[in-house]
């Protein structure tokens, strides 16, 4: 390795495949300096809780963390709008040196004037963690005085990395349906009528929940609720209702599932809608799960329509890019799991994979799945994407929009996997929107252009 | 009505600001070799990195001191020297600016006196590191560039012997009009340093060569002799004196400082290059005066489409400033004028505008969307100018937003944006028109039959 471009702290962070024995670090703090892509714990909570659609979002700190993340998530709703607003208490110096709980409540006091809204969620910062307002005490007091949900999220920026965010953005959710409890009594007596479940960590990008929710009817399986994508605070507070929760984004909603199996007996399922292969055995293991041969039959049926509906497609983008080179840098690890399967579909080989926040049985199943030589590396840099992309020779990033123009600067493709993109990738159809997407980008004529 | 609005309530509606660390990431990325180090915890460099990469389209680098629960507690000195060690390893930076966050703010990091120990310790003597302290609450992103720029001519600048250079101090324009103010003054032919220059640094050519840092940026050894130079424009007038470079040099080192306004319009324009032939006595060539002609010619052209044209205007208050002086030059005079920041000098600067439009126009400081889409509805705005942060205008209030300034995220190509000068003037001119032609023929042919169609029972 070269020793000139790598910090040494970040050695054991880095593995390649095949080459050596030891465990890749992971799940730590990132190392001053070294450009890590990673966000905060107040960004994991927010893009979590954003989707929720009815609810007021209410960052109660200074002004940028509000900005930076106002509309982050390309959710789509089909009801209310108003989580697509971005509220901020604004602090300033006065307040930081006198405390933000006045102005907190007055802001609450505002936005229940101004919106009736059934449930505010209120934001902690970085600031807010240092100068140590009571959050939990005024949220309980405005709940009690305006008789609608207003909660608390625990997300100071400094107190650990992105994945502390979402745990606090679950935490808030396991609080609100805490607080739904009540109507889980009639509710569970209904339990046994259809089956129903629940469907964790989508987040309804460009319609994706949407897409899911459309197959599983198909299968005669009913969504209860889907977390968080295009959901709202009294169908949220149904979650206890259901035979089965499956996920789909681990890394937010994993603890989510655990809890509610442990609170209210709900088994839960890791799916994968990324992709045909990830896709046809999520539904199928979705009828396994819920022992219904009707259940199971319609699912075949299903993947058997629907993957030769989109066969033509797939098969002449895969004659396109058949042997091209694919580096992976995205968030959590099951993402970038399904992201080698999907490669592989279209005739591409990853050489390069890491995550910010993968866990260690997350690395230790992509060490399985890629070929010797492939480079693994937690919480990457751009000096180090740099590297081994030109190292691997890697035709094609998959990434955010940090890595976008370091991608193109190098002279690769590049394909979008972030919160605000606007086409679909989940299911049959956003598996050809993905081919699609690669296409478009490794067989752009720009390249040409590059070496002349 | 009319007149000046300041937000009355509490809570911040969908906010037309950034923070402080914002501008300043913006104004060290225009320095030579310079890398930036943000003291505080990890997010706030990834969230701004993510913006300013979405509207450059440019790789930006930008290391964070990582602050946790033990560093916040026991304070960062440590993380804060690992950061620098790390950066210098991979980087080898020239420069570093080290500003500072809301959380290392409030637990009281001085900075300064970490980065001096640091450069003694590591016995350093050709690296620098300018300091800035920039809270997320202190003020806006507008705040947090002027007053790095202070910074840095406070902490770099030398007593230097008298040379013929002009120093240029911009504010945060778009690539496309640094590079037309460096076309204009070749044309001139004047020498300057500009302060601080992201035509290159923030606008890479492809090549087949990457260097993690950009080349360009204003050179370091130009900025040590800023002392010497015949005078300083500072292209803003909005700033308070305490937020000034160019105050800096005039009162440390005599500078005679001329502040104007950004050279957007015939007025404005004017004024810069007037200033320029009063310091050096070079008089403005026949090749700009022709691209004077030009702008006029296309005012005249496009004049009676103008008039139908009620804007609303809002971002950073210098920006904001010429543009609305732009608008008022050709007759799309502004229903509403705003900005997020508290800029108190903006408002005086623009009631001689205000004053001589046909309809009263509201201007609102420190103000968020909320208000600032309340108030274009209530006047019958039918046109927007801003960043793009102001796409609900577009999205909800339907009123047509032309993008400008910083940041333009749903769109590509904010950084080419040319409007200074006259042929960028005639360039925004252009956009401002065409939106409001593009608009009209859209809506006409149902506006005229809904309004005038008597339907016939048959």
């Amino acid at each position: 390795m070269d020793q000139a471009l790598v910090v040494p702290d970040r050695e054991d962070f880095i593995a390649t495949k095949g080459k050596q024995k030891k465990q890749l670090k992971c799940d730590a703090d990132s190392i001053a300096g070294c450009v890590s892509q990673r966000a905060c714990v107040y960004c994991g909570a927010r893009v979590v809780l954003n989707p929720v659609t009815d609810a007021v979002h209410l960052v109660h700190g200074p002004i940028g963390c509000s900005t930076y993340t106002w509309d982050i998530r390309g959710s789509l709703s089909s009801g209310s709008e108003m989580y697509r607003n971005s509220f901020s208490t604004d602090l300033k110096e006065q307040d930081i040196i006198f405390g933000g709980e006045k102005k907190l409540l007055a802001c609450i006091d505002e936005l229940v004037q101004k919106y009736q809204p059934p449930l505010i969620f209120v934001y902690s910062t970085c600031i807010i963690g240092v100068i140590g307002d009571d959050l939990k005490s005024i949220c309980k007091q405005a709940s009690k005085q305006y008789g609608i949900e207003i909660l608390p999220v625990e997300s100071s920026g400094f107190i650990g990395n992105k994945s502390a965010g979402y745990r606090a953005a679950c935490d808030t959710l396991l609080h609100l349906i805490d607080l739904g409890k009540e109507s889980l009594h009639q509710v569970s007596s209904q339990r046994q009528a259809a089956k129903q479940i629940n469907y964790l960590g989508d987040f309804n990008l460009s319609g994706e929940a949407w897409i899911i929710k459309g197959y599983l009817e198909r299968m005669g399986v009913k969504i209860n609720v889907a977390f968080t994508g295009d959901s709202d605070s009294q169908h949220i507070k149904k979650a206890p209702d259901v035979d089965l929760n499956i996920i789909q984004c681990a890394g937010s909603m994993h603890y989510l599932a655990e809890k509610l199996e442990e609170l209210y007996h709900i088994p839960y399922l890791q799916v994968s809608f990324l992709g045909l292969q990830d896709t046809a055995n999520s539904l199928r293991n979705i009828a396994a799960m819920l022992q219904d041969e009707t259940v199971a039959a319609k699912a075949e049926q299903l993947i058997a329509e629907e993957s030769a509906k989109v066969k033509p497609d797939i098969d002449f983008y895969r004659s396109k890019l058949v042997g091209k080179k694919a580096a992976i840098y995205v968030g959590g690890g099951f993402k970038a799991i399904s992201l080698i399967k999907q490669f592989r579909e279209i005739g591409i080989d990853v050489v390069m994979i890491g995550t910010q926040t993968g866990r260690q049985e997350e690395y230790e199943t992509i060490d399985t799945l890629v070929d010797d030589g492939t480079v693994i590396l937690d919480d990457a840099n751009p000096a180090e994407l740099e590297k081994f992309m030109i190292e691997q020779e890697a035709h094609i990033l998959v990434g955010g929009v940090k890595e976008r123009p370091l991608a193109f600067k190098l002279g690769k493709a590049f394909i979008d996997h972030n919160h605000n993109r606007k086409h679909p990738l989940s299911g049959y159809v956003g598996a050809v929107n993905f081919a699609r997407e690669v296409y478009t980008t490794v067989c752009s004529p720009v390249w040409k252009y590059l070496s002349k | 009505m009319g007149g000046l609005l300041n937000l009355s309530r509490n809570v911040n509606e969908n906010p037309c600001n950034m923070c402080m660390p914002m501008g300043a990431i913006l104004a060290l990325k225009g320095i030579e070799q310079a890398m930036v180090i943000i003291h505080g915890s990890q997010g706030c460099c990834t969230y701004m990195r993510r913006h300013i990469a979405e509207h450059y389209n440019e790789p930006i680098d930008v290391g964070s001191s990582s602050l946790n629960e033990k560093g916040t507690i026991y304070g960062g000195e440590k993380n804060l020297k690992q950061a620098l060690d790390n950066i210098r390893r991979v980087y080898h930076p020239r420069m570093v600016g080290v500003i500072t966050t809301c959380l290392a703010e409030t637990i009281g990091e001085d900075i300064r006196r970490i980065a001096d120990d640091y450069l003694t310790e590591r016995k350093l003597d050709d690296l620098f590191i300018v300091t800035a302290s920039t809270p997320g609450y202190g003020g806006s992103h507008t705040e947090g560039y002027r007053f790095t720029l202070r910074k840095i001519v406070e902490q770099l600048v030398e007593p230097a012997t008298r040379h013929e250079k002009i120093n240029l101090i911009v504010g945060d324009l778009s690539t496309a009009d640094i590079r037309e103010l460096q076309r204009l003054l070749a044309m001139m032919d004047i020498e300057y340093v500009m302060l601080p220059d992201v035509s290159d640094t923030l606008d890479r050519p492809y090549s087949s060569h990457y260097d993690k840092l950009p080349p360009g940026g204003t050179r370091l050894s130009d900025i040590r002799t800023m002392s010497g130079a015949a005078a300083t424009i500072e292209i803003g007038i909005t700033m308070p004196d305490e937020l000034s470079a160019g105050k800096v040099l005039e009162e440390k080192f005599g500078v005679p400082l001329y502040q104007v306004p950004v050279p957007i319009g015939v007025d404005n324009t004017d004024r810069f290059l007037a200033v320029l032939t009063e310091i050096t006595g070079k008089i403005v060539p026949e090749g700009i005066q022709g691209e004077r002609g030009r702008l006029l010619d296309a005012m005249v052209d496009s004049h009676k489409y103008n008039f139908e044209g009620r804007s609303v205007i809002f971002g950073e208050p210098d920006l904001v400033y010429a543009v609305t002086k732009l608008c008022c030059e050709n007759g799309i005079y502004p229903v509403a004028v705003a900005t997020g920041s508290q800029a108190n000098k903006l408002s005086q600067a623009l009631e001689p505008l205000i004053a001589d439009c046909p309809q009263p126009v509201q201007c609102l400081n420190g103000s968020d969307f909320a208000s600032i889409r309340e108030v274009a509805e209530a006047r019958g705005a039918n046109l927007a100018i801003g960043h793009s942060d102001g796409r609900y205008l577009e999205e909800r209030s339907h009123i047509p937003l032309v993008r400008l300034g910083f940041p333009i995220h749903d769109r590509t190509g904010g950084q080419r944006l040319l409007s200074v000068g006259y042929t960028g003037s005639a360039n925004l001119l252009d956009r401002l028109t065409n939106t409001l032609l593009e608009n009209k023929y859209k809506t006409y042919r149902r506006d005229m039959y809904e309004e005038f169609y008597q339907h016939e029972a048959k």
